[in-house]
C-alpha cells in the first residue's frame, strides 16, 4: 500500500521524440525490452528476468500479461488466445511464445475482423470453453460493439440462463501513449460500463494486472479486460510467479488520507499519485483509490472513504462528459450528500477527440489534479 | 449427419418417393423414369450439367430470378481447379509480353508515372530515415507497391474521388500533393491541412479529392459506395475509387461496401492491394478464398485480377475498369497482387514473421520501379542521365521541405477545440477557458 510501483510517465514532449510508435507496433517494444531488461531468460515461453524475489519476480506489464495467459493455457485445456497477429506474439508482444508452447490450435491469428473475433468467441465460450480474445486496440473495438453489448452482455439473461459466454474475456490496450492520435489513444471503458451483463476491468500496474487477468479469465461472466499500453514496458514490479488471483469487484485504498478521496483506474493511478505526493506537501492528506473493475463496482470502499474524507475528487482520461466519473460522482452524490464538503471534482480528458500535437493540452495532468485538490479542499 | 429428407418435386411425373435415412444418405430408388437418372453423389456441377438436366427438370421462378433443378446433390466446389489468373503487361524485365492487350500510354503520362514512382521511393527512404532520427513519431512506406498508387492514379481522372486505405500517397503525388505538403502533415505543424491532429501519413486533400485517412481499416469502403451513389444521382462523370488492403477484406465494413455498391448499382471501383500480409498475418490466415478477386462474384460485381508490380498493367486494368464502372454506373472490384516489400510500419519488424529470403525475392527480382523504367528506355523516352538528374534534385527538394517543415510552427490551440462540431459549444468553450488557466499556472507543463 501506497509503494510507489510506478515508472514515472516521461513527459510527453512536444517535439514528437519518441521512437516506440504504437501504430500496430512491434518491434520497438521488444528492442526496447532487450536492452531494459539486463538477465533476460525464456522460461517456458514467457519472457522474465532473472532477479528472483522469494516467490516473485521483478518484470514488466507485458510480460505479467504474458504470464498471466500462460498460466490460463496450462491449468485449463480448454482455453484458446485468439486474435489480430496474436500467434507471433502479438504487437504489443503479450502472446510471445504460447503459440510455440501450447500449438496453433490454441493460440492463433484471426482474419482481421473485430467483429468475428467476439463473435467467435462467443460461441466458444458458449460451448464451455475459456475464450480469450485479443482486439490490438481499444479504439478498433467498436465494429465488435454489437457482438459485445448485444450478444455477450444478453447471452445468459436472454436465455433464461439455459446459456451463457462466461468464458469470454475481451483484452485490448488502451489509453494515452504520447503520439497514437485518434486512433492509437482511446479510453472507451465507459461505452462498456452502460452495459449490464459484462464487466469491465482495468489493471494500473504488472502485479494487478497477472491477477486480475487471471481472475477475468475465469470468472463466470464476459469481462473487458484494458490494460494501459503506456505502461506495458513503463511499470516494472515484484510479481508473484505462481497461479494467483485478485478479486474483481473490490477496489482498493492504495494510499491512505483523511482530507480528500481521489478515485482513478489503469495507468491514470500514477498521475495521481504524484499529484497526491505534491499535496501531502502542502499539508493535505489524500486518500487514494483503485477501483480496478469498473462494473459491477465497489460503492463501498469509496463511499467509506468519501465518509471519511468528506471530499470526491475522479480522473480518467477518457473525455469528462458521460465518462465513467460521471456514475461515479453520482453515486456518491447520493449516498454521502449531508457529508460532502465540496463539490465532486472531475479531472478528466476534454470533450475533444483524442489529438496529436495537442495530448499534452488534453490530459488529465499532474498539475491539473493538484488545483482541483486544492480547490476542493478549500471550498 | 442427422436426418435428411429428399423433397419430392413437383411433378408426377419425376416423383421421387421421400426418403428418409437416419445418419446416412442415400439417393431415392423409386424414380418413375428410368433408374439412370440417378448419379453417384460426387464431383460438382459445372455448367454443362446444369444445361444436361436444365430440361428435365422445371424451373422454380424463385425470388430474384428463375433457378433450374437437378436431380444430383452436388456441391459447389470451394474453388474452381485453378487460380484466377493475373493480367500482366511487362514481363519481369520490363518487356511488353506479345500479344499482350493494353491501353498506349502517351509518352508524357509514362514518364510522369515513373518519375513520380522514384519519387515515392525517395520520399518512403527519407521519411524513414527522419523517423527514424525521431524527428517524427511514425512512418510507412509504399516500398514494392509504388506502380499500384501511381499506376491506378495515372488512369483515373482528377474529378474521380479517393476513399484510401493508408498505403496509397502515390495516388496524392500524381494529383500533386507537394513535398512540403506530405512533409507538413508528418510533421502536424501549422502548414498540415489536417492540423496537427492525426499521426503520420493520415494524409488528406479536399483539393485533390482525396478523402482524409482514418486508421481504423475498412471503414472508407462503405463509405465511398454512398459517395459514388451522389455522383451517380448527379449524373457527374466520376466515380470513387475506395482502396484496401487483404487485411481489411475481413472487415464486415468490405463486405457489406460490396453488397451495397452491387444492390445500389454505385459508380465505385474498389481496388484491393493484395500484399501478402497484414502486419503478421499471412493471407492463407486471411482467407481461404482465391485470394479477393473472387468475392465480386459473389456479390454480383465484376473483377479482375492484375500484376501490381507491373504499372502498365495496373494503369491499363484501371483504365478500363473505370470506364466501365462510369460508363455502366456499376462497381468493378480489381484485385492487384503486389507484396508489401517494407515492414508494416516503423514499429514493425517483419523478419519475425517472414523470411528474408522472399522480401529479398520480391525487392530485387519484381520490384515495379526498374521493370517499368526498362520498359520506357526501350520506348527511348528515358535515359541514364535523366535518372541520375530526376534522384539527384528530389533528394534536394526533400531536404529542403524537411527544413521548412521543421521550422514551422504548431498549429494555434485553438485548434484543439475547433471542428469538434460546426460551431464550438458552450462546453468546449469553458474548457478552453479552463485550459488556458491552467497553463498561465503551469507554463513548463506545457510545450511552447
Ligand atoms: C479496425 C482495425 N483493426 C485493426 C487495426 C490495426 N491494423 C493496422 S494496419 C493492419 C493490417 C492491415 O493489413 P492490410 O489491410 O493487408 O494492409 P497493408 O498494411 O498490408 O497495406 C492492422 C491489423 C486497424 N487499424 N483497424
Ligand atoms: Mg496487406
Amino acid at each position: 500500500m501506497g509503494t510507489n510501483i510506478f515508472m514515472r510517465r516521461a513527459s510527453s514532449s512536444y517535439n514528437i521524440q519518441s521512437v516506440s510508435s504504437v501504430f500496430a507496433s512491434c518491434c520497438n517494444f521488444s528492442r526496447t525490452l532487450s536492452t531494459s531488461v539486463s538477465a533476460e531468460v525464456k522460461v517456458g515461453g514467457t519472457l522474465v528476468s532473472q532477479e528472483e524475489n522469494g516467490g516473485t519476480k521483478s518484470m514488466n506489464l507485458f510480460t505479467a500479461i504474458n504470464q498471466a495467459l500462460y498460466i490460463a493455457l496450462d491449468t485449463d485445456p480448454r482455453s484458446y488466445i485468439f486474435g489480430e497477429d496474436v500467434g507471433f506474439g502479438g504487437v504489443f508482444r503479450c502472446t510471445t511464445g504460447l503459440a510455440d508452447r501450447f500449438g496453433k490450435n490454441r493460440v492463433f491469428n484471426t482474419p482481421l475482423c473485430e467483429q468475428g473475433i467476439v463473435g467467435f468467441g462467443i460461441g466458444l465460450a458458449a460451448m464451455g470453453n475459456l475464450a480469450i480474445a485479443e482486439i490490438q486496440f481499444a479504439d478498433y473495438i467498436y465494429p465488435a460493439f454489437d457482438q459485445i453489448v448485444n450478444e455477450a452482455a444478453k447471452f445468459r439473461y436472454r436465455s433464461g440462463n439455459q446459456f451463457n459466454c462466461g468464458g469470454l474475456t475481451i483484452r485490448a490496450p488502451y489509453g494515452a501513449v504520447g503520439h497514437g492520435g485518434h486512433y492509437h489513444s482511446q479510453s472507451p471503458e465507459a461505452f462498456f460500463c452502460h452495459v449490464p451483463g459484462i464487466k469491465v476491468v482495468i489493471p494500473r500496474s504488472p502485479k494487478e494486472a497477472k491477477g486480475l487477468l487471471l481472475s477475468s479469465i475465469r470468472d463466470p461472466n464476459p469481462v473487458v479486460f484494458f490494460e494501459p499500453k503506456w505502461l506495458y514496458r513503463l511499470a516494472v514490479e515484484e510479481v508473484p510467479v505462481d497461479d494467483f488471483m485478485l478479486p474483481l469487484s473490490e477496489a482498493e485504498v492504495i494510499r491512505e488520507g483523511s482530507d480528500i478521496t481521489l478515485v482513478g483506474w489503469g495507468a491514470q493511478l500514477s498521475i495521481m499519485e504524484q499529484a497526491c505526493a505534491d499535496a501531502e506537501k502542502d499539508g493535505i492528506s489524500c486518500e487514494l483509490i483503485d477501483l480496478k473493475t469498473l462494473i459491477p463496482w465497489d460503492k463501498e470502499t469509496v463511499e467509506a472513504s468519501v465518509r471519511k474524507t468528506g471530499r470526491l475528487l475522479i480522473s480518467h482520461e477518457a473525455p469528462v462528459t458521460g465518462g465513467f466519473g460521471a456514475e461515479i460522482s453520482a453515486s456518491i452524490v447520493e449516498r454521502c450528500f449531508m457529508r460532502l464538503e465540496a463539490p465532486v471534482a472531475r479531472v478528466c480528458g476534454l470533450d475533444t477527440p483524442f489529438p496529436l500535437v495537442f495530448e499534452p493540452f488534453y490530459m488529465p495532468t499532474k498539475n491539473k489534479i493538484l488545483d482541483a485538490i486544492k480547490s476542493t479542499v478549500n471550498y | 449427419m442427422g436426418l435428411l429428407r429428399v423433397l419430392s418435386q413437383t411433378t408426377t411425373k419425376h416423383r421421387l418417393n421421400a426418403v428418409s435415412v437416419l445418419g446416412k444418405f442415400r439417393i431415392a430408388q423409386s424414380f418413375h423414369r428410368s433408374e439412370s437418372t440417378a448419379r453417384p453423389l460426387e464431383g460438382s456441377y459445372s455448367s454443362s450439367d446444369v444445361d444436361d438436366e436444365h430440361d428435365d427438370f422445371q424451373a422454380l421462378d424463385f425470388p430474384g430470378g428463375k433457378v433450374s433443378f437437378v436431380s444430383q446433390l452436388k456441391f459447389i466446389p470451394e474453388a474452381s481447379g485453378s487460380r484466377v489468373p493475373c493480367y500482366r503487361v511487362l514481363d519481369d524485365h520490363g518487356c511488353a509480353i506479345s500479344g499482350s492487350r493494353f491501353h498506349q500510354l502517351e509518352k508524357e503520362i509514362a514518364v510522369k508515372m515513373y518519375r513520380d514512382m522514384v519519387t515515392l521511393e525517395i520520399m518512403d527512404t527519407i521519411f524513414y530515415e527522419v523517423q527514424r532520427q525521431g524527428r517524427i513519431s511514425f512512418y510507412l512506406t509504399s516500398t514494392g507497391e509504388e506502380a499500384v498508387a501511381i499506376g491506378s492514379a495515372a488512369a483515373l481522372s482528377p474529378d474521380d474521388v479517393i476513399f484510401p486505405q493508408y498505403r496509397e500517397p502515390g495516388v496524392l503525388l500524381w494529383r500533386g500533393f507537394s513535398l512540403q505538403e506530405f512533409t507538413n502533415q508528418l510533421f502536424g505543424n501549422k502548414e498540415d491541412y489536417g492540423k496537427g491532429r492525426q499521426m503520420p501519413i493520415h494524409y488528406g486533400s479536399r483539393e485533390l479529392n482525396y478523402v482524409t485517412i482514418s486508421s481504423p481499416l475498412a471503414t472508407q469502403l462503405p463509405q465511398a459506395v454512398g459517395a459514388a451513389y451522389s455522383l451517380k444521382m448527379d449524373n457527374k462523370n466520376a466515380c470513387t475509387v475506395a482502396y484496401m488492403g487483404d487485411g481489411s477484406s475481413s472487415e464486415g465494413d468490405f463486405h457489406a461496401a460490396l453488397n451495397f455498391a452491387a444492390v445500389m448499382e454505385a459508380p465505385v471501383l474498389f481496388i484491393c492491394r493484395n500484399n501478402g500480409w497484414a502486419i503478421s498475418t499471412h493471407v492463407s490466415e486471411q482467407f481461404r478464398s482465391d485470394g479477393v478477386v473472387v468475392k465480386g462474384q459473389a456479390y454480383g460485381i465484376q473483377s479482375i485480377r492484375v500484376d501490381g508490380n507491373d504499372a502498365l498493367a495496373v494503369y491499363s486494368a484501371i483504365k478500363e475498369a473505370r470506364e466501365m464502372v462510369v460508363g455502366e454506373q456499376k462497381p468493378v472490384l480489381v484485385e492487384v497482387m503486389t507484396y508489401r516489400v517494407s515492414h508494416h510500419s516503423t514499429s514493425d519488424d517483419s523478419t519475425k514473421y517472414r523470411h528474408v529470403d522472399e522480401i529479398e525475392h520480391w525487392n530485387k527480382t519484381r520490384s515495379p520501379i526498374p521493370r517499368f523504367r526498362k520498359w520506357i528506355e526501350g520506348n527511348g523516352w528515358w535515359s541514364d542521365q535523366d535518372e541520375s538528374d530526376l534522384r539527384s534534385t528530389m533528394r534536394k527538394q526533400l531536404m529542403q521541405t524537411l527544413q521548412e517543415a521543421g521550422k514551422m510552427e504548431k498549429p494555434d490551440l485553438a485548434t484543439l477545440f475547433t471542428d469538434v462540431y460546426h460551431h464550438v459549444p458552450s462546453n468546449l468553450k469553458e474548457q478552453e477557458t479552463s485550459l488556458k488557466e491552467t497553463i498561465k499556472n503551469h507554463p513548463k507543463d506545457y510545450p511552447k
